[in-house]
């Protein structure tokens, strides 16, 4: 699947194109087929987003899953600062990311 | 330490309200994000991974209480309460928010710091050596050149777009400890015949295209040094490549020039400029100078330290350095705890030392380029007290120089740059050498690691060095040997394939213990390595 992420333009958080507004969870993404640049280039122009990018992800019952190593650790935090990253509470939080 | 005057503080001042005004226009959708962020990044706010990163300049690494305290006091109300301290001396925060980052610079104003040329291809923030005023073995202080090419650098309407980034570093010792001769332009000064000059080496640096700066000058005279910098950096704002960025830096002008070319046309840019007249007024170094006279050291003062704790003389023998003062000592504080990421500091203890600076230390403190931190002028007699309060604060780790002193870049943890994590290899190797037997059997023992060919981990001056790559979106980590920042600068040689993250501490070990097998008196690993060469080397690693 293909999946549209950016960083939001206020507060510099990853966020997750969900179909109807952006999350900062990227379990919430959906599939943007070959929408995604045109997506980005209405949501940067609305403010709402700064440097949006399409990538490929793949989707099972753990949920999505970026391809790439770099957007997996976006998608968590930082996998040296746990305390950091969106789920601080759950010990198996960064599993997914190697 | 310098203080800003007038003219210094009000344009300070008036680029703070300059980027706010930018700041607003940005978030009221006014300029894109296309012409935003060339404005940004000369304020040297960057977009990372996870969120916005303030790169904070702190000029030729020193600092006062003050300013450190409020560094702390940023890490705490804007950002996740802490700060990672870079190889260029400078301090980073990860979690920015853009609306705060006019606020954080008129916090920052308040005590005579920025972020002014920490991003952009202009002149960066002006690199010394940590020990600068305190070190027996200088021929002068070199802080009154650095602070005079700060404010030569700031805002120079003709170097601030140069095809590339521009590093300059001053040193005045035999000793280097800032990595000079790897610097765009290294000045070393030096005594002749009475007089202060500079040694001059141009086409230093790290990257892709590693290079150690040959000299191009071996003595221009101090009233001449900012014109005949300014001559060399005339030639490579001309001929430096803007076509190709990964050419474009002036190492590779210098090397395809030609050191002999490149220096012939920096003198004749020179004669030049000599007939114009335009070297600064010596009256303003003679204005400078006087900020950086030695502090009111106290005499008569005991040599003796107690050493009847052995975790303090152990501290001792590993942190502090001679003084040149009779008393005095010089402490290094270690930011590489067991298994902590190196450079990193809590706001608690970013306070801590400011704290220690003020109580201790004259009121000052440096940032080295190895991410540690330095009391410059201590008490001997006040050195238990100091350690007593690092330990409890977690920064009494005695490892300066040793192979957990690990240099790391933020890597793909932090930086949309970086292909691989050097944070975590860091913490693997501070780990498996974590024994302080161990540690001090091997000795001198430099690790450097950059998660990226843009080498801000300085691996290619490593004597250990890890670069890491992306193989087909796994990461995957070079070995390479032999590097030194020093005054014995080289480049690393890479061993090999690469590996695997455990397989690269695996790696390393069998180079340690190789090593420990076939040294002779009195040889560092450096040393041993350059003796027998790559060759025995590989086969440990390899097999």
């Amino acid at each position: 699947m293909k999946i549209l992420t950016g960083n939001d333009l206020g507060t510099g958080d990853v966020i997750w194109w969900a179909g109807d507004g952006w999350s900062r969870q990227v379990g919430d993404s959906v599939d943007v087929g070959d929408k995604g640049d045109e997506l980005a280039r209405v949501e940067e122009a609305a403010l709402r987003v700064v440097s949006a990018y399409v990538i490929d992800a793949t989707v099972d019952e753990e949920g999505v899953r970026p391809a790439h190593i770099k957007d997996r650790i976006r998608a968590l935090g930082p996998t040296v600062r746990p305390d950091l990253t969106l789920k601080p509470n759950d010990a198996d939080a960064g599993n997914w990311v190697i | 330490m310098y203080r800003y005057d007038n003219y210094d503080q009000s344009i300070v001042d008036a680029r703070v309200e300059e980027f706010r005004d930018q700041v607003q226009r940005r978030l009221a959708g006014h300029l894109t994000e296309d012409q935003f962020k060339p404005l940004r990044l000369m304020n040297g706010l960057y977009l990372q991974l996870h969120a916005y990163m303030l790169r904070v300049a702190i000029p030729y690494g020193t600092l006062n209480g003050r300013q450190m305290r409020k560094l702390g006091e940023i890490a705490r109300k804007y950002d996740k309460g802490y700060g990672h301290f870079t190889t260029r001396t400078n301090l980073q925060y990860n979690w920015i928010k853009l609306a705060d980052a006019p606020d954080i610079l008129a916090e920052l104003a308040t005590v005579e710091m920025h972020a002014i040329q920490t991003s952009g291809n202009c002149i960066r923030n002006i690199s010394s050596d940590q020990y600068a005023g305190v070190s027996a073995d200088e021929v002068t202080d070199p802080r009154p050149w650095a602070e005079l090419l700060r404010q030569w650098s700031t805002f120079h309407p003709e170097f601030t777009y140069l095809p590339r980034k521009f590093k300059i570093c001053v040193i005045a010792a035999e000793e280097d400890r800032a990595a000079m001769r790897l610097h765009d332009i290294g000045l070393k000064l030096v005594s002749r015949d009475g007089k202060v000059g500079a040694e001059v080496y141009a086409g230093g640096g790290m990257g892709r295209t590693p290079m150690v700066a040959p000299q191009i000058n071996d003595f221009v005279p101090e009233d001449e040094i900012v014109s005949y910098l300014e001559a060399c950096l005339r030639v490579y704002n001309r001929y430096g490549r803007r076509d190709n960025k990964y050419k474009a830096r002036i190492k590779i002008l210098v090397h395809e020039l030609g050191v002999e070319e490149y220096k012939r046309q920096v003198e004749e840019e020179f004669a030049h400029m000599r007939e114009l007249g335009l070297n600064p007024p010596t009256e303003e170094l003679d204005r400078i100078r006087p900020f950086f006279a030695g502090p009111a050291y106290e005499t008569g003062l005991s040599d003796e330290i107690d050493r009847a704790d052995p975790a303090f003389a152990l501290w001792v023998d590993r942190q502090i350095a001679a003084h040149r003062q009779p008393g005095y000592a010089i402490v290094n504080i270690s930011l590489k705890p067991r298994g902590g990421i190196p450079g990193d500091a809590s706001a608690e203890q970013i306070d801590l030392v400011a704290d220690l600076a003020e109580a201790y230390s004259l009121d000052e403190l440096r940032v080295t380029h190895a991410q540690n931190l330095v009391l410059p002028h201590v008490k001997k007699a006040d050195l238990h007290a100091i350690w007593q309060k690092l330990d409890a604060a977690g920064l009494a780790e005695a490892n300066m120089d040793l192979i957990s002193d690990i240099i790391a870049c933020p890597g793909l943890d932090y930086c949309s740059l970086a292909n691989a994590r050097s944070i975590p290899l860091a913490q693997k190797l501070s780990e498996r050498f974590a024994g302080a037997d161990r540690q001090k059997d091997l000795g001198e023992l430099k690790v450097k690691i950059s998660g990226c060919i843009n080498a801000c981990g300085h691996h290619h001056a490593g004597h250990i060095g890890v670069l890491g790559v992306d193989r087909k979106g796994v990461e995957n980590f070079q070995l390479s040997l032999g590097g030194s920042g020093a005054q014995d600068a080289s480049v690393g040689q890479i061993t090999g394939p690469g590996f695997s993250e455990d397989g690269v501490v695996d790696a390393i070990e069998k180079v340690t213990d190789l090593y420990l097998s076939q040294r002779e008196e009195g040889e560092r690993f450096l040393d041993t390595y350059r003796r027998l060469g790559m060759k025995p080397f590989k086969e440990a690693i390899y097999g």
